[in-house]
């Protein structure tokens, strides 16, 4: 059997390295459309001062994309590295899409960055805003692409598991494709980098408005992120509702848990606003509670029941007992092909397969688990309550605060006096690393919310992993979190330092803060 | 579908082997400038003269090496799985080395403190050789066998060292994988640059070329005399459902030269790897670059079609429970991934190979001097 160490060691790189990779890929996926808008007036208007906007701001985008693909590629190599039986087991499915991502989208954006930074003086006008715009589709749908393979991580359709091959294989390529919970997380996951790339814009030109600097650049920066930050914070939390409502096992597990809903209430039922879970006793001790919402957001409907912690615990016993079947008729199966009566069990028993596997943690023949083991294996298919509520709601507070803030700043960019409300542009400045904050407890509560899968109900997380050392994960772990560090220390030091020192950093003449740095 | 399963197994050997080509040709040019860079440029100019020949398109090239990765983790996850987790820390340094590319290429010039320059300098120096090296070491092994079994649930098992993959005859096969990578730059770089960065990149052209062909030949002869093979020994059902542990496999002396035997056509590519080198050699020292760049392409194509051919229809044998090495026949994906990969790739790859021409087509010419001068805060 893996320890436990090995399975939570790697399980802790693969979260630091997802978390840190996604520090900047929320501003890659922002500020690429907002380069096209700034890059279209330009084409559109001919002045000068929004192709001086696309190129100072595409600077502090190429700083941030530049650590976004050096960690991107430590993301690909570390499913085979750390988690290679779940690349054997389920590689047939989940490979595809993260091929297609590099053909389809990757390649695009990386070839076309090139040009977009050193192709101004060799490209027409239209030539050069097209290399952007296909620049920012290159990079949406390299999102688009890897949040399939996401979502059939959340809701696995479309896939068979082979006894011969000993892993699931693709039997619907479409069903992958279009999978709902995929296309709930694509749309929420951009609208957040978009966001992102708004308040980013947003916050540094007010940076340069308090201090009365390139007042007209700024200004102008100022009002594209407000109108284009307020129709993606609405975007986002719309469609974060949407992501609530999607159908499948993993959602209602995560919506009960981060709802602290223990039981089963009467459609609708109602949401709570806050709450003080008691995981032990299965209750919440203190609860505010909203009556109807939940079951309107979840169902979108008043008379379908949403099941709560301890009915989905009961379900999950049955599939536990069914899936102890299917392991074993499967592990009898391994060993004589012939053996009919075992392939007919699995077949019967095949959809709970995967819940049979969590008593591996226990056990290394499923048939001797005990009722302690069948009971603690019931208590992991439910995440942990407070984590998930918290961070849940922490996620929902950001985003509203974000579209106060978008709210605002976009009333006071149509009135045209915001460069004169110095609260505003304090508050706006003071608001930089919450879409960041936000997007880190995005992804917390995705998935740590699919816990104890990797691939919700087939493959537990504690069979996915490689079969190394407990010394070679500190090993790397120690390399990746030093690399790591220095690298942000590296990258923060430029993009401070450039976004100080403002448009002037171009060397063009036209702004303040003009000092040659070569 | 519109080809069965055994054919499929087999054109998605050959497309590996283009990625893998491909990701040799085209990021194998810019690590082979990064190689290059402390040694043929000599002061800041020069050395910003070297970075921006590759600088609007290494981040293109680099995506060969993460599609190739994609798709053998798609194609072979059975490979993509045994390799990774095996080969753990020759991984890892390949991508730490990686990891000083594109801060390297993008923070360089940002700042003009001569120590943060050379820093990044020598980083591009790790970015360019360290991965070449690292994937020949890996290919030498291959060759040789490596230690890892399948267990019951098909869980890879790798029993071996990190040492022990640095063996002679894989460290051979590294200087080999190392010349003709650093070789492919040269001829780039000779392209792209004029004056003094020029005149000593065609001395180490020449020093690299020198060494590819001596050390593929001493590869090719300790092949034959002194590394023995593996074959199967059971029939193979091509179109069986992929199960590496149901064949027999046997180390034979000589197996690897075996298929020369079989399909002497297969003779063209050590051949080519040879013939490309010697004319990327002569048109490059008679200032026919774009023809040089060319020919040495070629030869990477002999080169890795060589160590393909040899292997096959090993990708990947075990040396220790020899039946869990694996094949093109049993570490593949299934016959419907197989084929949705293949109509991905026969869509996808004529439009990047456009638009990755037309890149360099927009950036074509000579880098020099004045133009790092006029651009100063532009350029890498």
């Amino acid at each position: 059997m893996l320890s436990e160490q090995l399975v939570d060691l790697s399980r802790l790189q693969f979260a630091i390295t997802a978390l840190y990779h996604f520090l900047f890929v929320p501003l890659t996926l922002g500020m690429t459309w907002i380069l096209v808008i700034m890059e279209s007036t330009y084409v559109m208007t001919g002045k000068t001062i929004y192709k001086d906007m696309t190129r100072f701001w595409g600077k502090l985008f190429g700083i941030n994309f530049a650590l976004g693909v050096t960690t991107g590629i430590t993301m690909e190599f570390q499913f085979g590295t750390n988690w290679a039986y779940y690349s054997h087991y389920v590689g047939d499915v989940f490979g595809a899409p993260l091929a297609i991502e590099g053909l389809m989208a990757f390649f695009l954006e990386s070839t076309l960055i090139g040009l977009f930074f050193f192709g101004w003086d060799r490209l027409s006008r239209r030539q050069h805003l097209m290399v952007t715009i296909f620049m920012a589709i290159g990079t949406n749908l390299s999102a688009l692409w890897i949040l399939i393979a996401n979502g059939w991580m959340q809701n696995p359709v479309g896939a068979e598991f082979s006894y011969v091959t000993m892993r699931m294989e693709m039997v619907d390529f479409w069903a992958v494709l279009f999978n709902p919970d995929a296309q709930a997380k694509f749309v929420h996951t951009v609208s957040a980098g978009y966001t992102t790339g708004a308040i980013f814009v947003l916050a540094i030109s007010s940076f340069y408005l308090l201090r009365g600097r390139d007042v007209e650049f700024a200004k102008k920066s100022f009002r594209i992120a407000a109108a284009f930050g307020f129709a993606s914070v609405c975007s986002v939390i719309v469609l974060g509702d949407e992501a609530g409502y999607s159908i499948g096992e993993a959602q209602q597990t995560k919506l009960a848990a981060m709802e602290a809903m223990w039981e089963t209430e009467p459609a609708p039922a109602g949401f709570n606003l806050v709450a003080i879970p008691n995981e032990k006793e299965m209750k919440n001790d203190f609860a505010i509670e909203i009556p109807w919402v939940m079951g309107i957001i979840g169902t979108r409907s008043l008379d379908k029941q949403i099941p709560g912690i301890k009915e989905i615990r009961e379900t999950n016993r049955q599939r536990i007992l069914s899936g102890q079947i299917a392991v074993t008729a499967l592990e009898a199966l391994r060993k004589n092909p012939a053996d009919s009566e075992s392939r007919a069990l699995l077949e019967q028993h095949a959809q709970d397969l995967g819940f049979g596997l969590l008593l591996k943690k226990y056990v290394v023949d499923v048939r001797t688990a005990t009722p302690e083991m069948i009971e603690k294996a019931v208590s992991d298919t439910i995440p942990a309550v407070a984590p998930m509520f918290w961070t849940f709601r922490l996620m929902v507070a950001f985003g509203f605060l974000m579209l106060a803030l978008f709210g605002t700043a976009l009333w006071h960019s149509i009135k045209g006096n915001f460069a004169d409300k110095p609260w505003l542009l304090r508050w706006a400045l003071w608001m930089l690393p919450v879409p960041w904050l936000a997007c880190e407890l995005g992804w917390f509560v995705a998935e740590y919310g699919r816990q104890p899968w990797t691939i919700y109900g087939v493959l537990p997380t504690h069979l996915s992993v490689s079969n190394l050392s407990v010394a070679s994960i500190y090993g790397s772990l120690a390399g990746f979190v030093g690399f790591y560090t220095v690298l942000l220390i590296v990258e923060m030091y430029l993009m401070v330092r450039f976004a100080k020192q403002g448009p002037g950093s171009l060397g063009t003449g036209r702004y303040d803060n003009e000092y040659a740095h070569a | 579908m519109l080809f069965d399963y055994p054919t499929l197994k087999l054109i998605w050997w050959l497309l590996v082997g283009v990625l893998l080509v491909g990701f040799a040709i085209m990021d194998g040019h810019d690590m082979g400038v990064g190689t290059l860079l402390p040694f043929v440029a000599k002061d800041d100019v020069e050395r910003r003269v070297v970075i921006n020949t590759v600088g609007p398109h290494w981040d293109g090239n680099q995506v060969w090496f993460i599609t190739g990765g994609g798709a053998i983790f798609a194609a072979w996850p059975l490979v993509y799985a045994t390799a990774f987790s095996g080969f753990y820390w020759a991984m890892l340094a390949v991508l730490w080395a990686l990891f000083f590319r594109p801060v390297g290429f993008d923070y360089r010039s940002k700042i003009a403190n001569p120590t943060w320059r050379k820093t990044w300098d020598w980083g591009l120096f790790v970015g360019g050789a360290v991965p070449p090296l690292i994937f020949g070491v890996a290919f030498g092994n291959l060759f040789q066998g490596v230690p890892f079994y399948f267990a019951d649930n098909l869980m890879p098992i790798y029993t071996g060292s990190f040492w022990a993959l640095l063996n002679p005859f894989a460290l051979l096969c590294g200087v080999v994988s190392t010349a003709m990578i650093t070789f492919q730059g040269a001829t780039y770089l000779m392209h792209r640059t004029e004056g003094d960065v020029y005149r000593r990149t065609q001395t180490a052209m020449l020093i690299f070329g020198g060494l590819l062909l001596l050390t593929f030949s001493a590869a090719g002869v300790w092949l034959w005399q002194g590394i023995d093979g593996y074959a199967i020994a059971s029939t193979v059902d091509a179109g069986a459902l992929p199960n590496p542990l149901d064949k027999e496999v046997v180390r034979q002396a000589g197996a690897w030269l075996a298929n020369y035997d079989k399909y002497p056509a297969t003779m063209a590519l050590p051949a080519l790897a040879y013939a490309g080198t010697l004319a990327a050699m002569l048109l490059a020292v008679n200032g026919a670059t774009l023809a040089a760049f060319v020919a040495s392409s070629l030869a990477i194509v002999g080169v890795i079609g060589t160590a393909g051919v040899s292997l096959f229809p090993f990708v990947m044998p075990s040396s220790t429970d020899l039946r869990s090495g694996l094949t093109v026949y049993d570490s593949v994906s299934s016959h419907l991934t197989l084929n949705i990969m293949l109509w991905a790739t026969l869509i996808f790859m004529p439009i990047i190979i456009a638009y990755t021409s037309w890149a360099y087509k927009v950036m074509a010419g000579k880098v020099t001097a004045a133009y790092i001068r006029e651009n100063d805060h532009a350029a890498y």
